[in-house]
């Protein structure tokens, strides 16, 4: 039922087999094909712009006001690629063998190695553009390392990579608009996809500025819209990050694939109250040289500095020593959970362990620059003084923002840090070419569920988007478009546009009438609230079942309930959310519904039945080595299909950080 | 750090959309935490509103983290209010004190019409960039990434400036509402690389030509757009920029 397409052969040649092989496009009949490209993110914009580039007539659209300000933006650490630079043992092979086993052995073989193959050539495009990475003295790129691996791959610009990223992709796509290759639609949300004869060709959207719904025609409609870590309501995603046109899609046909798969990311800055709208990440990076610590004695009220060395548990480095510090972030995350559990947290909440940086700023930074300079015995504040000055070049935006935040200053004090939903590994069904299960419907970078199995390593998802924007689509969407070359733009007018348009005006008024006395936020805050403790760091059989009917009642209280105020026919950022978060509503049951059926422990799904006599996760490879891909079937009524994963290049195992 | 709660008077710009004239509302809210947000404190308020039956305040905003560049509100007088080198939404409310009252507008400036209330449009920075904020070089065309070494130093000048999020304070902040401050961080970013050599000479007199047509003002060097700038992007960017400008406009073959 399902085809992966996965093509013939020997693994490392598969890519360089197909890209000789595919159907290409002239380029006289790219000019008549139009592609539709929906969110700017690094996915997006890169392959609105990498489409635009070889000639086909892109339309690309993003809710925000400009497509610079996509959430990729956020993404602080670094970008993976294979260049070994750094002499240290590092391949293609390695990169693909990290990504598969830091995913658990949940991801497909075939997949994972094309973006390490392509890795490289990202770093080289981005380098081209303008992209200013960090630099050592010779004028070479610097890389650094992240969890999950032993070998430094990681390519950055301080704390800010993602940014400079995207800011690469969104000057590319300027060009292309600029050039008139690119349509730019801003401010403007997808509210269905338009399927006739059974292949995507347009999507319904609503101007957010205007409240007008739209109809626009593609020979193809690429999603490229993130990923759902809202459903969380607190997450480190943006306000704005949404599953609608994901969800949208699902609902027409498209497969989604392993809902439940959420990582949970390990150092984010603490909740301190029922005000707080989204958490804020602490880069992983910070793991480099940060230390992680509790305090050996429950209920610990001393100040994290007035805690004596031997009296400090640094439990990363004690149950894993060959990793320290640097496991994957699930396992990570999993370890603070337990020292919290277990009566050791810190801070006022008590749901906070420390990141302390003081042992690397004095012994690795400080010792280093105390020798180059030449000063011989200094003194610790000396050695603290010049350590400073080196973490300050490598993090010193993240430490300004943690200071903002809780108004403590991460130089002097250990940062308090807790584990927060960052980033979903889920997503929509694709195969290899990236393509749904409707045909001509695509999915791009973090909507799609496709490189990174049960866990994503740090500095990958990066790596992702970008790849399958730049390097992956313009290959594999010609090979569908070559088909198209004789299908005529089909008029805005066909029945199937008006068909999906009436729905959705229909579902907008429904949602106006209601005048109910809850807020959006309300509804949101308790979905939130349900998938956090039933459906987050860890989950089990009987919390899941209550969570799902949890949830079904509160999808009947906001159809009844929800208050929107404002009109339709203009901006009304009460009806956005409204939109989202019913879309949100759906999803969590089905990623209940997900993590209840896959009764095994693996990467970031953690079902407490299934865990080794240590604490791990503990996969059951007999029964769960699938992609769990779910098929709509109408309210609450799904069907599970299964795409059996086979390894042929690696033999999957307890996975092992000790 | 002690934490407090506090009282506080808004008086917030309510405009329903381009064409309405627009005015001042007064609002009160209570209970707010020294630990929120300066947009939590709106969530608060608007929440309150919502309650009340009214529509609540439309504002910009998204990743929440000072990166995106989204939020923009004119805080007391100055955009992004109070703190130094920060967004709105990195603003914290310890920032106030009980019984402030504080006046919220959104950016003023011709090129950046109000859409709603809060909300600009900010579109003139897209054009801008268009214009020839990039380096023209198409997916696959590129070297090896250490085929090209930098100095260590440009590369680091050219990342700061390149940390522009594009928010618009400096056309907020300034009299003339120029948009010299952005345009100048591009530029910089681009010319001190030598990736952007090829194109040094249009890319600077193409973006500024562009900026006179989006209806920005001169630059008279009063320096209000650095002191605003939440990514404290510096006036040297300026100079780098008129540097090039010059050198442009002298050996162009367009001028």
């Amino acid at each position: 039922m399902l085809n992966s397409k996965i093509p013939p052969g020997k693994l490392e040649e598969k890519w360089t087999d197909y890209k000789g092989h595919v159907k290409l496009v002239n380029p006289a009949n790219k000019r008549k094909l139009e592609v539709i490209v929906v969110g700017t993110g690094l996915a997006g914009a890169s392959a609105a712009a990498s489409l635009g580039e070889l000639g086909y007539r892109v339309k690309a659209y993003c809710f925000q006001d400009s497509p610079r300000r996509a959430h990729s933006i956020a993404a602080q650490g670094g970008i993976n690629a294979a260049k070994n630079y750094q002499n240290d043992g590092d391949s293609v092979f390695r990169l693909f063998y990290d990504t598969i086993k830091g995913g658990d052995y949940r991801s497909r073989e075939s997949n994972v190695h094309r973006l390490a193959e392509i890795s490289a050539n990202i770093i080289d495009q981005c380098v081209a553009q303008g992209v200013p990475f960090a630099r050592e003295y010779g004028g070479l790129l610097a890389n650094r390392s992240f969890g999950g691996v032993q070998v430094k791959r990681t390519f950055y610009a301080a704390g800010q990579t993602g940014q400079q990223l995207l800011l690469g992709a969104y000057q590319a796509l300027e060009r292309q608009i600029a050039l008139g290759n690119v349509t730019m639609y801003t401010r403007h949300e997808m509210h269905d996809v338009v399927v006739i004869d059974g292949k995507a060709r347009g999507i319904i959207c609503r101007n957010l500025v205007t409240g007008e719904l739209e109809r626009h025609f593609g020979h193809a409609v690429l999603l490229c819209s993130g990923g759902y870590g809202n459903v969380f309501y607190l997450s480190t995603n943006a306000m704005g990050s949404n599953v609608t046109a994901a969800w949208k899609a699902h609902k027409k046909g498209a497969f989604f694939a392993n809902p439940c798969f959420t990582q949970i990311h390990p150092t984010c800055i603490p909740v301190t109250g029922d005000h707080q709208s989204k958490l804020t990440l602490m880069s992983e990076s910070l793991r480099n040289d940060g230390r992680i610590w509790v305090p050996k004695k429950q209920g610990d009220t001393r100040k994290a500095n007035d805690i004596p060395e031997e009296e400090r548990d640094y439990y990363l480095e004690r149950r894993y020593p060959a990793f320290g510090n640097l496991v994957p972030r699930d396992v990570a995350s999993r370890a603070a959970k337990e020292r919290c559990d277990a009566g050791y947290g810190v801070g006022t909440t008590k749901q906070a362990v420390y990141l302390d940086f003081k042992y690397n700023l004095i012994n690795k930074y400080g010792k280093a620059e105390a020798s180059k300079q030449g000063i011989e015995n200094p003194d610790t504040e000396t050695l603290v003084k010049l350590g400073k000055e080196v973490v300050k070049e490598e993090y010193g935006n993240l430490f300004d923002m943690y200071e903002k935040i809780t108004g403590e200053n991460p130089y002097e004090v250990p940062m308090r840090i807790y584990p927060a939903v960052h980033y979903t590994m889920g997503g929509l069904w694709v195969d290899y070419e990236l393509k749904t299960t409707v045909d001509g419907l695509y999915a791009l970078g973090e909507a799609n569920f496709s490189d990174h199995g049960a866990n994503r390593l740090g500095a990958s998802a990066l790596m992702q988007g970008l790849a399958d924007g730049y390097f992956v689509i313009p290959y594999t969407l010609g090979n569908y478009l070559a088909g198209e070359i004789g299908t005529r733009p089909i008029p805005t007018t066909h029945e199937a546009f008006e068909n999906a348009e009436k729905d959705v005006k229909d579902r907008i008024d429904k949602l106006m009438n209601i005048k109910g006395k809850q807020s959006v936020e309300s509804f949101h805050k308790r979905l939130g609230k349900i998938m956090w403790e039933k459906c987050g760091m860890a989950r089990n059989e009987q919390g899941l079942k209550e969570a799902i009917e949890e949830i079904r009642t509160l999808r009947k209280e906001f159809w009844n309930n929800v208050r929107i105020p404002g009109d339709i026919k203009e901006m009304n950022n009460e009806l956005d959310k409204a939109n989202r978060v019913a879309d949100f509503i759906e999803l969590g049951e089905l990623m209940c519904l997900d993590a209840l059926e896959r009764a095994e422990s693996c990467g970031g799904h953690f079902r407490e039945e299934s865990q080794t006599e240590e604490g791990e996760a503990l996969r059951n490879d007999d029964k769960f080595m699938y992609v769990a891909a779910w098929e709509y079937k109408g309210e609450s009524n799904w069907q599970l299909n299964k795409e059996d994963l086979i390894y042929e290049e690696i033999k999957p195992t307890q996975r092992n950080y000790k | 750090m002690e934490h407090y709660s506090m009282n506080l008077t808004l008086k917030v710009w309510r405009q329903k959309n381009t064409s309405d004239k627009g005015r001042f509302e007064t609002f009160h809210v209570k209970g707010i935490s020294s630990e929120m947000s300066f947009l939590e404190m709106f969530d608060v308020l608007n929440e309150q509103l919502i309650e009340e039956g009214k529509e609540p305040i439309a504002f910009d905003h998204d990743c929440r983290e000072g990166i995106c560049g989204m939020c923009s509100m004119y805080i007391n007088g100055r955009p992004h209010g109070p703190w130094h080198g920060t967004t709105t939404c990195q603003l914290h409310m310890r920032a106030f004190k009980d019984g402030d009252t504080i006046v919220v507008e959104p950016w003023r400036a011709n090129a950046f019409p109000v859409i709603k209330d809060l909300i600009v449009d900010r579109h003139a920075f897209d054009h801008i960039i268009q214009a020839g904020g990039f380096v023209s070089v198409n997916t696959g065309n590129a070297v090896d990434g250490n085929a090209l070494p930098i100095e260590r130093e440009k590369a680091d000048q050219s990342f700061a400036a390149a940390a522009c999020i594009g928010c618009g304070a400096c056309v907020a902040a300034c009299k003339n509402s120029s948009a010299m401050l952005f345009l100048s961080a591009k530029v910089s970013h681009l010319a001190l690389l030598p990736q952007g050599a090829p194109e040094k000479k249009t890319r600077v007199l193409n973006m500024i030509a562009q900026m006179d047509k989006e209806g920005f003002g001169s630059c008279t060097n009063t320096g209000a757009c650095e002191a605003v700038c939440p990514k404290e992007i510096s006036l040297e960017s300026i100079a780098r920029l008129n540097k090039e400008y010059l050198g442009a406009a002298f050996t162009s073959d367009k001028v």
